[in-house]
């Protein structure tokens, strides 16, 4: 499997992120934690250019003590490059029909829930209420079911949708690079890729069937989508599978070798955290709400520039918060259901959101944090 | 005959060859570089190189730089 | 154990990071003893036409010394390639350094011109050194040109005023996987000190030395400098602040 992934992906001798993480294996990461001072902690805080060596320092139980100054340094940054302002973007879940196992997640397969598919027509309609509510940047959502969501299909409604929105994402399967070119010339300008965990043992595990058991075509999809000329990549670990700090490490190395290999492309985190679901999986790594702070002050000191999302898993307490913080762009107006707006669900959706805020009241209760919502960051010149 | 030599036009003695008109020039023909006619003449053809009418010649070395 | 620390460029292994000049000394017979006191391996040297009495600088140049040609004179890509096959014709190894400027009044290097010389060049098997701008567009234009180092002006040449471009020298460092090697505006063994304390890999030094009243004694200040900020940035500078939890807590209150 490997030769055809790194084929569509890399010319011969183009670096790719899996070697990068081969150059840090866990026992070297397990050394290097167990390894930290405070005496590191504070001279990473002192930093203008963190080395991953620092990323891990504030990621390290001995930075714990410290997470007030972290929050306080992560904060100036934040206010230096984005100032007081916040994105506000909206997922449209348009197709739940899914071939993977993802044990934990709400759309496996192995759910015997009724699902839906949108047409391109019922998709629209959907992505309107939206654009009617006041959302201008949209993430598209599918499962992975490439004969039914195709490519084609995505590109459809990114191209159906995109004369209403400055700015249409995907949060599909992995695409080969000719596909993510197809969504490109569709509207399509950003795209989202959580790699889940950074373990592939227990990626491969948690990943039994369907095409994304494949670890390295997922781990080097962020790179395929930078190559095929996607203004924005955002990247991701769910929080909670593997130990804090692997992922955690990992997710900012990988974002790190992105803003590196591809400095025209704009390179965005989410810091998303397991919350209950449907099923019965078993969290085993969960995270505490003060490591779920440390993660995002650790992530902003090491890459300043970072858009960091937060998803509504988070309740509005802690969004409300973590803004301050350095998060850079929350979601308004969440459903995590195919339809539901103005067609009919067929069932409540991936997972339970924490945060119902719609646009409106999201706006509002950024304005009381002193921060605008922005509901138009970007958009291409193109179109 | 005449030839050209950095730029300035020269009278010189027929047949002589780029060796002999850099040591006659009381140049150090191990520390000098020739460009003829706008190519570069190894040190190693300087005795086999042969001057004729017309010839443009640049002789040059290393002087102090930063 | 002491772990080695030598600087690699082109292939070649160099224990000292202070690269010299031979202009504007009083006397060139001074420069013998200014390569003794700096301890530097890397000098560099221009091309000119000879003059009817001039001696070039060879017979002072300790045969040690890696001779790092410039192209100075050149005002574009063509012309800088021309000086650097002739200097290469001198047999004097393929090390060069890409200067190209048409600016007489500031003495700038034209980052566009620089860039396709070094391509062409490095192609020709040249280990080329480009003189430029701290800009990040031109640093990855001449990596991907094959350059074996960068080397970005530290303030204009010959000023002698230190670090003016710092933060754009941070970029490339941070940035740029090759060797930074700080060329022209350093004046001060302070401003050498500086600049390999941020992780530069060398410094260049031709005014500061060639132009002090002691050049000797100023060779060996810049080696002590040179390698002084070197040994700062191997060791990671300590925190400043001084530890401990802040007592109210503003931004983190919320959790419990």
């Amino acid at each position: 499997m490997d030769t055809p992934v790194l084929a569509d992906t890399f010319a011969p001798g183009e670096a790719h992120f899996d070697e990068c993480l081969a150059e840090w294996p866990r026992e070297r990461r397990a050394a290097l934690a167990s390894s930290i001072t405070e005496r590191d902690v504070l001279a990473a805080l002192e930093k203008d250019v963190l080395r991953p060596e620092d990323f891990m320092a504030l990621l390290s139980p001995v930075a714990a003590p410290f997470l007030e100054e972290m929050a306080q340094r992560s904060r100036e940054i934040t206010l230096r490059f984005f100032g007081r302002s916040v994105n506000l973007f909206s997922p449209l879940y348009i197709s739940d029909i899914c071939t993977n196992h993802c044990r934990y997640c709400g759309f496996n397969a192995d759910n015997h829930q009724k699902r839906r598919h949108l047409s391109v027509d019922e998709a629209a309609a959907e992505a309107f209420a939206l654009a009617d509510a006041g959302i201008s940047h949209i993430l598209l959502l599918t499962g992975d079911a490439r004969h039914i969501a195709s490519p084609q299909y995505i590109a459809d409604v990114a191209a159906r949708i995109k004369p209403r929105f400055a700015s249409v994402g995907v949060e599909v399967y992995s695409l080969t690079l000719d596909e993510y070119r197809l969504l490109i010339r569709n509207g399509v300008d950003s795209m989202t890729m959580f790699q889940e965990t950074y373990n592939r043992d227990l990626y491969e595990w948690l990943h039994p069937a369907g095409p994304k058991h494949d670890f390295l075509w997922r781990l080097n999809t962020p790179a395929r989508a930078a190559k095929a000329g996607m203004h924005s990549v955002g990247i991701g670990a769910l929080i909670g599978l593997d130990e804090f700090i692997h992922d955690a490490f990992c997710t900012g190395l990988h974002a790190w070798w992105l803003q590196k290999h591809f400095p025209g492309v704009d390179i965005g985190l989410s810091v998303p955290r397991m919350c209950p679901h449907e099923g019965s999986f078993e969290v085993k790594h969960g995270v505490g709400d003060r490591q779920f702070v440390q993660y995002i002050a650790a992530l902003r000191c090491f890459l300043p520039r970072c858009g960091i999302t937060v998803s509504s898993r988070e309740n509005a307490n802690m969004r409300n918060h973590v803004v301050p913080i350095g998060v850079t762009r929350v979601s308004a107006g969440v459903s995590t259901a195919v339809g539901g707006r103005v067609v009919d669900a067929e069932n409540s959706g991936q997972f339970d959101i924490s945060d119902h805020r719609s646009v409106r009241e999201m706006t509002r209760d950024l304005a009381a944090l002193g921060y605008q919502a922005v509901a138009k960051d970007w958009e291409a010149c193109d179109f | 005959m005449r030839i050209t030599v950095n730029g300035e036009t020269e009278e010189i003695t027929e047949g002589l060859t780029l060796l002999d008109f850099i040591i006659g020039r009381g140049l150090d023909p191990g520390v000098v570089v020739a460009e003829l006619n706008r190519d570069i003449v190894a040190k190693d053809n300087f005795a086999a190189v042969r001057l004729n009418p017309g010839d443009s010649l640049e002789l040059l070395h290393f002087v102090g730089g930063g | 154990m002491q772990q080695s620390d030598s600087l690699v460029i082109g292939g070649v292994e160099l224990d000292s990071r202070l690269f010299i000049g031979t202009g504007k000394y009083s006397d060139d017979a001074l420069i013998p003893a200014v390569c003794e006191a700096s301890a530097s391996q890397v000098i560099t040297v221009a091309m000119r036409r000879v003059d009817k009495n001039g001696t070039g600088v060879m017979g002072h140049i300790p045969s040690r010394m890696r001779l790092l040609p410039n192209t100075s004179g050149a005002r574009n890509a063509e012309e800088a390639v021309r000086l650097a096959r002739l200097a290469r014709a001198a047999g004097c190894g393929d090390w060069i350094k890409i200067e190209v400027i048409s600016d007489t009044r500031h003495l700038l290097p034209d980052g566009y011109e620089t860039a396709k010389a070094t391509e062409i060049l490095a192609k020709e098997g040249f280990t080329v050194l480009p003189y430029i701008n701290p800009d990040l567009y031109v640093a990855r234009a001449c990596v991907d040109a094959g350059a074996a180092a960068v080397m970005p002006l530290g303030s204009p040449i010959g000023t002698n005023r230190g670090l003016r471009t710092k933060e754009m020298i941070g970029i490339l460092i941070e940035e740029i996987d090759l060797p930074i090697v700080v060329d022209a505006g350093i004046g001060r063994p302070s401003q050498a000190c500086e600049a390999m304390e941020m992780g530069a890999a060398a410094c260049l030094v031709n005014t500061g030395i060639a132009s002090s009243d002691d050049p000797v004694a100023m060779a060996m200040a810049f080696r002590r400098a040179v390698e002084a900020g070197r040994a700062a940035f191997l060791a990671g500078a300590g925190a400043v602040r001084s530890g401990g939890a802040v007592a109210s807590s503003p931004l983190t209150g919320f959790l419990r």
